[in-house]
């Protein structure tokens, strides 16, 4: 069943690469691998007792020794991430142009091939359970990432920007391998399998705490570039701005979570102890990212570019969640890279259509009072931009509570001990909130409201069409859904985050 | 029908209603207004029903977040005590009221659709903060009820102002929310729990009294915000952009008022700690005189009862705030919605008939044109001004009370400020009445106004009975009041001080104003509202574009290049390598790459 849904994605590329109809294989492509993923859903059970995924575990033994084998489970962490790829991937296709839209011959295969090839990426890796796949399949979802914004991105800057990221997120990706290959070696260099590690960490860890430091800072490093960890954060928001709609969506809603996903798989249970040395480098990086590039997203001219800051922002939260170390905290820190994955597209998708309309994301030329032009577009934009904000109703708040909850777990635990550094920093943090609705209220106010000018009133500006509220009404009601009843997902998430947690200290 | 089912009903029916609206009758204006007015008045009914429901009758929890009891259960648990009942009645019964205003003041607006579903979010919202059971709850409608203020204050979206003023009122009380949400975590750390129940028993067992007071403070934070008080009072004026049926329901009657509800309801809390009551007293008491200064020398007639809104709030804020004056607090509360929502509404009328003048100046002489808008208007007048009997006295009359038997300090301060409150509210409220409805039309819009009709005036008529009557109704209506708070004129300093400051201000008011064109009074000071929004502008253009600008800058010219392009430099050395193998084109070696991806993967597998 996950091979199945792992390399769906990739037979669906390979049809349309043969000549199948691109947009309607893609689509059935992912409709199926959707209804797969809700299938697993239904199917996995809630009383986890070790910590990995080990459900509906299947593995193909690739070398002896040392041991290394295609191998894929699924747990509540791994389940929610996947199903934020496949329903982000399913709105990523019905948000691409239509092929006549698309212009320069091959183009239109491509452009459905590496969106499907990012969501096989991101899929294998969410669900592999061997640390060699786990490394292979993000570096496959990379690639079609940065050839899309070279080859059909927007703006003059466009290749400037692709091979910045390719080089940027190549080092990132060498650093990470180093780490990984360090692991490896650390535990024996005997095996690959998530499961044999955990099993050795579980009894008594080998591996030295100095060495757990070093290890962990090199993780950190990795997975810091890719998930945009401020300083590391410069490559994302002209990247996003560059790149087609489908393919910002699918990175910055799904891909950029990988990093998320290996530090609480791998770093937290198997680094304990270099985790709990590095907690207060990790708070004073996450309030980079929620203050300072709050205050520079508040300075963005242009809708693209803002948007790309309030994703590296809002990675800050999920560092919160992962920094408090305890299961409120790292319970939020997964629902919000969901409710973030959901969000952060919808609004890509959302900008994409106005881009087509307007021509431009430059708020100079968003003269505002959109709204009575394009007035489901307005009701939509508003929709998203609450939820990015972190008003309630949407996943994005019920995640924030739990983050800024489990950040006050341990001084709760221990009133006397006083405030400590992490209760500061959710202190900052939540001024991030202010921050983050500052900027989204102004962007509505600047496109939206306010009076239509003569020449916009004459351009034919047409509202969206229901084909293209299709992915963003999706969307939007996966938010919500997830934001009245967060326990759909806590529900999984919870057990296996208990495991995971009880073992690492 | 038991109690769950009737509690639970009543939260979710305006839910229901603006969601029909929205996804179903959008496009049938007339019909979505009906809607959300029938929805509107079954609440009441139930509300009215709840009244004689048991109060330890069982209202089964939904879990919202369940992570286990000893970890964290956030559920929407539903309180049905006196206090949250005697609000539910205010809140239905003005939204009932006000339903029924708007079908007429906004019968040919082309957003009504839009305008009666952000009426029935609202109502949905401030339910959910009425029978709210914990924190986490209350905060998840205190936002809400954001949201639906947001979107009423902005109705007309197309208006620079309304929509400047909208985006004003919700980043303003998100700036009160921050402190709100610390506070409840404080509260959480300190108590173990954010149930108002267990709160409640646990904080008698709480040593670390400088915390507590903190966390007092900070949720407090939250009603500063919603309750427009000191310093953040700057938002409640300027949402007087949204229409008038709103501002009557929402900006006047209810969700102001949200923040002294809240802390009525944490009372014990407030009682548990001195020194953040303390501050909770003078800051209601600043921001009564403030506002009351300011109400002296505006112009709109919106405005005025707006800054008269603010130094009401700040009256009932300054009793929370005063040892045993919470119930006095909510006593005002009570009679405050009925007599400013009719004060509101009836400035709708007024608005409505001189084709939307809202200047007094620009008025004069409607007291023959609109008569039962006049005695109405009079009559909520009398109750704001605290004429005796009318139920407005007797609610100023507990806070005053209530602040002259407290011992301390403060008390002290709080009631000369309240004092002097009283002797300014009749003075401008004087000044209102005489230049907008006596004397001579002074355009020619005034001179043609009529009486509005009669599903205009009803809802201001059944104000008007509430306004004097509903100081005699606590009883029945479950409102939360002080003991002995209607029981006939006691000789005390303070009602004597009261009764002289009514005669003053009346007379003074009377004598300056009657029959004048123009104010001969001329305080810039208070006609600018001590600069306030000035200043805000200057702190925030420096604080967050300024910082943001310059972080940007750091961001692109010094992190950037250390970041990115060093490394980026780095690879150059190696891209020429690459460089040999490149063929040039692009695109050819777009597909190169990606199948030797595709085939490297293919042999790993297979």
């Amino acid at each position: 069943m996950l091979e199945f849904i792992v390399f769906l994605p990739l037979f669906t590329a390979l049809a349309i690469l043969v000549g199948a109809p691109a947009r309607y294989t893609a689509l059935s492509g992912a409709i199926v691998n959707t209804v797969a993923a809700l299938l697993v859903a239904t199917r996995l059970p809630l009383n986890v007792e070790a910590p990995g995924a080990t459900f509906m575990a299947s593995s193909r033994r690739m070398l002896e020794k040392p041991e290394l084998n295609l191998s894929f489970a699924v747990d509540g962490m791994s389940l929610v991430l996947v199903l934020l790829t496949v329903i982000v991937t399913f709105a990523a296709i019905l948000a691409s142009p239509p092929e006549s839209k698309i212009k320069g011959k091959g183009m239109v295969k491509l452009y459905y091939v590496s969106s499907l090839l990012i969501s096989a990426g991101a899929l294998g890796a969410f669900l592999s359970t061997d640390l060699f796949f786990f490394y292979a399949f993000h570096e496959l979802a990379l690639i079609p990432t940065f050839l899309m914004i070279g080859l059909l991105g927007h703006g003059a800057e466009r290749k400037r920007i692709a091979w910045t990221i390719t080089i940027y997120l190549g080092v990132g990706s060498l650093v990470l391998l180093a780490g990984l290959l360090a692991l490896f070696f650390a535990f024996g260099g005997q095996t690959f399998s998530f499961d044999a590690l955990y099993g050795m960490a579980e009894n008594s860890n080998p591996i030295a705490p100095e060495t757990q430091r070093t290890l962990f800072l090199l993780l950190l490093i990795g997975f810091g570039i890719l998930i945009s960890l401020f300083p590391f954060h410069s490559w994302a928001p002209p990247a996003y701005a560059a790149a087609p709609t489908p393919v910002a969506m699918l990175h910055a809603g799904v891909l950029k979570k990988f990093g998320l996903y290996g530090l609480i798989r791998l770093a937290l249970p198997l680094l304990p102890e270099g985790a709990a040395y590095w907690q207060h480098l990790i708070l004073v990086l996450l309030l980079g990212n929620i203050l300072v590039i709050g205050l520079v997203t508040i300075a963005q001219r242009r809708l693209d570019t803002m948007l790309g800051y309030s994703s590296v922002m809002h990675m800050g939260y999920v560092f919160l969640g992962i920094a408090s170390g305890n299961v409120i905290g790292l319970n939020g820190a997964i629902l919000l890279m969901f409710a973030h994955g959901i969000s952060i597209a919808l609004l890509f998708a959302l900008a994409g259509k106005l881009r087509d309309r307007v021509g431009s994301l430059e708020f100079d030329a968003l003269h505002g009072g959109f709204a009575s032009k394009m007035p489901v577009m307005g009701v939509l934009f508003g929709f998203a931009a609450f939820a990015s904000a972190g008003l309630p109703g949407f996943a994005n708040f019920a995640s924030e509570v739990l983050v800024f909850f489990g950040g006050f777990q341990p001084f709760q635990e221990n009133p006397d001990a006083g405030l400590g550094l992490l209760q500061w920093t959710v202190i900052l943090s939540l001024w991030g909130v202010v921050i983050s609705a500052v900027y989204m209220l102004r962007a509505y106010r600047r496109i939206f409201q306010g009076p239509l000018i003569d020449s916009d009133s004459k351009a034919g500006f047409e509202d969206l069409s229901p084909g293209e509220r299709v992915p963003v009404v999706l969307l939007l009601a996966v938010l919500m859904i997830t934001g009245f009843f967060p326990g759909i997902l806590l529900k999984y998430l919870a057990p296996t985050l208990d495991a995971l947690t009880l073992f690492g200290g | 029908m038991d109690a769950n089912t009737l509690t639970w009903l009543l939260l979710l029916l305006p839910l229901a209603t603006a969601a029909v609206i929205a996804l179903g009758t959008r496009r049938a204006a007339g019909l979505s207004a009906l809607v959300s007015t029938g929805s509107a008045l079954i609440m009441l009914v139930m509300s009215l029903l709840l009244l004689g429901v048991p109060e330890d009758a069982e209202i089964k929890p939904f879990t919202w977040i369940g992570l286990g009891e000893d970890v964290l259960t956030v559920n929407i648990g539903l309180v049905i005590d006196d206090l949250a009942r005697g609000m539910m009645v205010i809140v239905t019964g003005v939204g009932a009221l006000v339903h029924l205003f708007s079908l007429a003041y906004m019968k040919d607006d082309s957003g009504k659709a839009r305008y009666f579903a952000g009426l029935s979010l609202f109502m949905f919202s401030m339910t959910g903060i009425v029978l709210a059971d914990n924190f986490v709850m209350m905060f998840i409608f205190w936002e809400l009820v954001g949201i639906s203020s947001f979107l009423l204050i902005g109705h007309w979206f197309t208006k620079d102002a309304a929509a400047d003023a909208a985006k004003k009122a919700f980043l303003t009380n998100r700036i009160g929310d921050f402190g709100f949400m610390i506070g409840i975590l404080l509260v959480w750390v300190l108590t173990g729990s954010i149930y108002f129940a267990e709160i409640k028993g646990a904080v008698g067992g709480v040593e670390n009294l400088f915390l507590l007071n903190a966390a007092v403070l900070l949720v407090f934070c939250g009603a500063i915000g919603k309750s427009a008080q000191w310093p953040l009072h700057v938002w409640l004026p300027d949402a007087m952009e949204g229409p008038t049926p709103v501002s009557a329901l929402i900006h006047a009657a209810t969700m102001v008022a949200a923040g002294v509800y809240m802390l009525a309801r944490v009372a014990f809390l407030v009682a548990g700690a001195e020194a953040a009551a303390n501050v909770i007293a003078l800051i209601g008491g600043f921001t009564a005189l403030m506002a009351a200064l300011i109400a002296l020398q505006q112009n709109d007639i919106k405005r005025i009862l707006a800054y008269s809104t603010l130094s009401q709030l700040g009256y009932m804020v300054m009793a929370q705030g005063i040892h045993g004056g919470s119930e006095a607090g909510m006593f005002h509360l009570y009679t405050h919605a009925w007599f400013k929502a009719l004060l509101f509404l009836g400035s709708g009328a007024v608005i409505y008939a001189c084709h939307h003048e809202q200047d007094i100046w620009k008025m004069g002489g409607l007291r023959k044109r609109m008569p039962i808008t006049f005695w109405t208007f009079a009559i909520g007048t009398a109750a704001l001004i605290a004429v005796p009997f009318t139920s407005g006295f007797w609610s100023k009359e507990a806070i005053l009370e209530a602040a002259a038997h407290a011992d301390g300090l403060v008390p002290r301060v709080v009631w000369i400020l309240g004092i002097a409150v009283a002797f300014l509210t009749p003075f401008y409220m004087t000044r209102l009445l005489v230049v907008a409805f006596l004397g001579k039309s002074r355009t020619e819009d005034a001179g043609h106004a009529k009486e509005v009709p009669p599903i205009m005036w009803i809802p201001l008529a059944i104000l008007a009975f509430m306004a004097l009557a509903s100081a005699y109704l606590i009883g029945p209506l479950k409102a939360t009041t002080p003991e002995h708070a209607v029981e006939g004129l006691h000789f005390s300093i303070t009602a004597v001080l009261s009764l002289v400051g009514l005669a003053v201000g009346v007379f003074f008011g009377w004598k300056i104003y009657s029959g004048r064109d123009r104010d001969p009074i001329n305080i810039p000071l208070f006609a600018h509202k001590f600069y306030y929004d000035e200043i805000y502008a200057g702190v925030v253009k420096v604080c967050q574009d300024f910082v943001g600008m310059t972080l940007d800058a750091i961001d692109r010219y010094v992190v950037e290049p250390l970041t990115v392009r060093a490394p980026a430099l780095g690879a150059v050395g190696l891209g020429y390598v690459l460089r040999l193998f490149q063929t040039g084109n692009l695109q050819a070696y777009a597909v190169l790459f990606g199948i030797g991806a595709v085939v490297l993967l293919w042999c790993l597998v297979f």
